[in-house]
């Protein structure tokens, strides 16, 4: 009936995972507790969960991300605390399976629960608005991808409570992943967690390029896009030339695990370097995959605070597609110590070093924005700042681990930990948050608090120093990755020095949360009446804060780049529209929060080998799927009379704030 | 490795010749030497072999190279932010409209060309060199060792002597080392730090490495590669003697009363963490193979090459690749 699922799977002999599922529980029965108590369920249930509207979407997919990084970064400092203490006689207090699982939580959540729904949801919130559009061209598919990564990341909390996470690394390395060697549970949780997210993030990935393809305002040629839906465009071609690989191997794995297939053990001409070559030709592009939407947040910010347009935007652009062809030829550089021949090295460590061009142009490209502008130093600023000098270090240790001879004794050890979390911090999560800041007060109609954003910033940055830069030395020490404990009192000190750098990067995150009270308290001092705070230069920050639900009243039409700040100079960009006419737009559904859920429950009867339950939501999803499909009532009109108050509303807040948003520094 | 070159190659090399010997490079390179070897626990700065030697010089110059980029970036980032800043206090001019210059594009387009173009005419001899199938070149006859890793353990067979030793290797220093490795468990990686690369060892396929310790001593050597619960302890100690001690050596080898046999062979095979050293003074014949033929049955103990590498290696013994060996 219940498959291998008993109560024997609840951890109870564990204090640490037993705390974490205990306060995970009082955490989710506070929260009901509270919608409850406000009697927000019909609320939430019509304009959230049901919503197909790409800025409410955006929002969940930050919040889920937020969410994951509080459990990824849990898992960080649990791995910190263990290596700071088991030395020598002492063993910490993580057992080896138990420290096994953390770091293959933490590298999971941290890409797949964590970086991708925040670039999900900064791309919803941000791309449509971008190029002039009302909605994503499939707002449907949108929801329907947003409860896939959902899906996703229950699975991965579940584990917590339910069984096991795997024990094997978050890459699933076979033969390790095997059945043979992992009989447990833990590799199917990261089995299905990973395929039912990467499902939402290839559906996100379609739903992009049509946008952005065919749904561009008028006038809005590919060279006038401006550098964030450039980079979400990137991004998105990589998902969907990556992600399918993924898949594949993913599925092959599940076929040997619960076939009894020989795709990738090692008997009866099975491959398991076939499986870390297809692993790795999804696993690079995805690196690419999160740090160009942050690329893209890093040229749109540059520009605006320093009041300047981007310097180079043509080269800035080719250096992006440059890196999304090249990203698909160095996936060999992740084990050029397999044993290949040195041309097949030579080759994959020469393309890993070109790739160094096209970034090292964009550093400049930035730095020169700010040449000569009138740069206004907001948090936005002090992320980007923080990224270029610190990226650049992560550049620099990438060359040198893209040299074969070099990454013959760099390989796996704790270098390479350094190196890549050199590049995704500052290169992609730095990036997010600035984009979190800067368009906050589009999506939520108020500005963050920047005090405490500062503080957040600084906490970051120096626990980020601290935390990383003694690995690179433990790296050169001899130190590999992934050790439950070590015998060598050496190399203590510096990992010492490593917990304290978790220290202050909870300080950074404590600062964040701190920050969300804070400016959720003083909205109505810090709320965004003019829906320009920043004197935006693109056309997001046409239309109000938050947008309705149109986005614009009238879809704007463009000649250029930066075609706000052309309407602003013209005396264009507040002028209403003679006549307001009816307005499309795609009626909420259940069908995309039906199908996540049945997803998940298909993932849970898959891990647990529950077959009947497993039967009853794949039969749940094809009902929703037809029922969905014969609905023909899926639009709605939204009449003129409705936009023209609306609009009307807007007109009247911008008047009683005194006209649109001044320049807060001088105009030639 | 003599092949002929293009024009391009010769570039290249052209520009590895004035690399070296520019003058600025090598005083870099010296200075950080002899910073990074003043401590002694930055094995990779302190190695005891020429395959070490290679790659320390290649981490430090690649190192310093970048640099030329990096530095100015963090100072033009600092500058600029200090220059440009609303608040800043020094007056200055500003253009609302400047987003382009052909000249500047060109050489941010250019100087990170030139850094690659140098980083590859550095890596591009080494990365051959440097192939852990190469056998060092050197008048003494290399020691022959086949090395298994098991869980979590590793196996040290010596095929010449007959002889096996479990989570210890010794070998006379100044000698050349041939490994052959292959693992009866999931993918591990030998790494001694200080003698320099490491390699895969991966079931029913075969890797090798080369390598040499310069002068006696005792190194650390380590799975490099997580493989599961014991990861962590799947340690051995890489002892270099003299010729006289390991012969000495080779002599208390001989006198354990352990043999290897295939029923001994199967009981060390099952997972174990902290496995004592331990010495046996015979192998079953042909372990090595046997071991790699468990996963793949149609493995061929002769050294055929792998059906996708048919080269010929100048030393004349035919290399088999991190591959299957059988024949489809």
């Amino acid at each position: 009936m219940f498959g291998k699922l008993s109560l024997a799977a609840v951890p109870y002999h564990d204090p640490i995972a037993m705390s974490a599922v205990v306060g995970s529980i009082l955490l989710g029965i506070a929260v009901v507790a509270l919608i409850t108590y406000y009697r927000k369920w019909t609320y939430l249930w019509t304009e959230w969960l049901t919503s197909v509207d790409h800025k409410r979407i955006g929002i969940m997919y930050i919040v889920v991300a937020a969410v994951m990084l509080l459990r990824g970064i849990s898992d960080a400092i649990l791995m910190r605390g263990q290596q700071a203490v088991a030395v020598g006689m002492s063993q910490g207090f993580l057992p080896p399976d138990h420290f096994n699982q953390i770091f293959s939580a933490h590298g999971t959540i941290m890409i797949i629960f964590v970086a991708m729904p925040f670039l999900s949801g900064l791309m919803n919130i941000v791309v449509p608005p971008q190029i002039g559009a009302r909605d994503v061209a499939f707002p449907f598919l949108n929801s329907l991808s947003f409860w896939l990564t959902v899906a996703g990341g229950l699975l991965v909390m579940l584990s917590l409570g339910l069984g096991e996470f795997t024990k094997a690394g978050w890459s699933g390395y076979t033969p390790l992943t095997e059945m043979q060697y992992s009989p447990g549970t833990g590799v199917d949780y990261w089995l299905w967690a990973f395929q039912i997210a990467g499902m939402g993030s290839l559906l996100t990935s379609i739903n992009f390029i049509v946008t952005i393809m065919r749904m561009r305002t008028p006038g809005m040629k590919l060279f006038h896009m401006p550098l964030f839906v450039w980079n979400s465009l990137c991004t998105s071609i990589l998902i969907l030339f990556a992600f399918p690989v993924l898949t594949a191997a993913l599925a092959m794995l599940s076929l040997d695990r619960y076939l009894g297939m020989h795709f990738f053990g090692t008997t009866h001409g099975a491959n398991t370097m076939m499986y870390v070559n297809l692993f790795w030709m999804w696993g690079h592009p995805e690196v690419y995959i999160v740090i160009l939407p942050a690329f893209g947040v890093f040229s749109e910010v540059t520009a605006t605070y320093s009041g300047k347009p981007l310097f180079g935007y043509t080269s800035m652009v080719w250096s992006t597609i440059a890196i999304t062809v090249l990203s698909f030829a160095v996936w060999v550089h992740h084990f050029f110590t397999m044993g290949a021949g040195p041309d097949v090295n030579l080759f994959f460590g020469v393309a890993t070093m070109i790739i160094a061009v096209p970034t090292g142009l964009k550093i400049f490209t930035w730095l020169l924005t700010m040449y000569r502008g009138f740069v206004r130093f907001d948090s936005p600023m002090f992320w980007t700042v923080g990224f270029i000098t610190t990226f650049v270090i992560g550049g620099m240790t990438g060359v040198m681990l893209a040299a074969p001879p070099a990454d013959f004794v760099l390989h796996n050890s704790l270098f390479l930990i350094a190196h890549f979390h050199n590049v995704l911090i500052p290169g992609a999560l730095f990036g997010y948050f600035a984009g979190f800041t800067y368009w906050f007060p589009k999506a939520m109609g108020f500005r963050l608090n920047e005090k405490w954003g500062k503080r957040a910033f600084w906490g970051w940055l120096i626990g980020f120093y601290l935390a990383f830069m003694p690995l690179y030395f433990l790296g050169f020490m001899g130190m590999p990755r992934r050790m439950a404990h070590y015998a060598n009192e050496a190399w203590h000190p510096l990992l010492l020095v490593a917990a304290l750098g978790t220290a202050a990067i909870s300080f950074g995150l404590l600062s964040q949360i701190i920050q969300m009270y804070v400016s959720i308290r003083d909205r109505h001092v810090s709320r965004d009446l003019t829906g320009d705070p920043w004197n935006g230069r693109t056309l997001e920050w046409a239309t109000a804060s938050p947008p309705p639900v149109y986005n614009f009243a009238r879809i704007p039409e463009v000649h250029g780049r930066d075609p706000f700040i052309e309407m602003k100079e013209q005396g264009t960009a507040y002028q209403r529209p003679e006549k307001y006419e009816d307005i499309h737009m795609p009626k909420n559904t259940a069908c995309g929060f039906i199908l996540g859920m049945a997803a998940f429950v298909l993932g849970f009867a898959l891990i647990w080998y529950i077959w009947w339950l497993a039967v009853v939501s794949v039969l749940a999803m094809l009902v929703t799927i037809v029922v969905r499909a014969y609905d023909d009532d899926i639009h709605y009109i939204l009449p003129a009379a409705v936009v023209e108050r609306t609009e009307n509303e807007r007109f009247r807040r911008l008047a009683a704030a005194g006209g649109p948003a001044s320049p807060p520094f001088p105009r030639s | 490795m003599k092949q002929k070159h293009g024009r391009w190659y010769t570039a290249v090399q052209a520009l590895r010749t004035r690399l070296l010997r520019s003058r600025c490079l090598t005083a870099t390179l010296a200075a950080l030497t002899s910073l990074l070897a003043g401590c002694s626990e930055l094995v990779l700065f302190n190695p005891k072999g020429p395959v070490g030697e290679i790659e320390r010089f290649i981490i430090l110059t690649a190192f310093a190279l970048m640099l030329v980029v990096v530095l100015p970036v963090i100072a033009m980032a600092v500058w600029f932010t200090r220059r440009y800043r609303i608040g800043g206090g020094k007056e200055h001019e500003y253009l609302p409209k400047w987003s382009y210059s052909r000249n500047i594009e060109l050489a941010i387009w250019l100087i990170p060309t030139v850094i690659v173009t140098a980083l590859v005419a550095l890596i591009w001899n080494s990365t051959y060199r440097l192939d852990p199938y190469t056998p060092i070149e050197s008048t003494a006859k290399p020691v022959i060792i086949e090395a298994v890793s098991l869980d979590w353990k590793w196996l040290f067979i010596y095929p010449e002597e007959n002889i096996a030793v479990v989570n210890e290797l010794v070998f006379p220093s100044g000698v050349p080392l041939a490994f052959r490795l292959t693992s009866d468990t999931v993918m591990t990686s030998f790494f001694i730090p200080q003698l320099g690369s490491q390699i895969y060892a991966m079931a029913g396929m075969q890797t090798q490495l080369h390598l040499l310790a310069h002068n006696p001593g005792s190194y650390f050597g380590q799975n490099q590669q997580f493989s599961g619960t014991g990861y962590a302890h799947m340690t051995f100690e890489a002892l270099a003697t003299s010729p006289e001690e390991y012969s000495a050596w080779l002599d208390k080898l001989r006198q354990s009363p352990e043999a290897l046999d295939m029923g001994r062979y199967e009981k060390l095979a099952k997972p174990t963490s902290g496995y004592p050293v331990t010495y046996f003074s015979s192998v079953a014949p042909d372990l090595f193979n046997l071991i790699i033929g468990k996963h793949c049955p149609k493995h061929e103990p002769e050294d055929s090459p792998g059906p996708r590498d048919q080269r010929e290696p100048e030393d004349g013994s035919r290399a088999m690749r991190g591959e299957y060996s059988f024949k489809p």
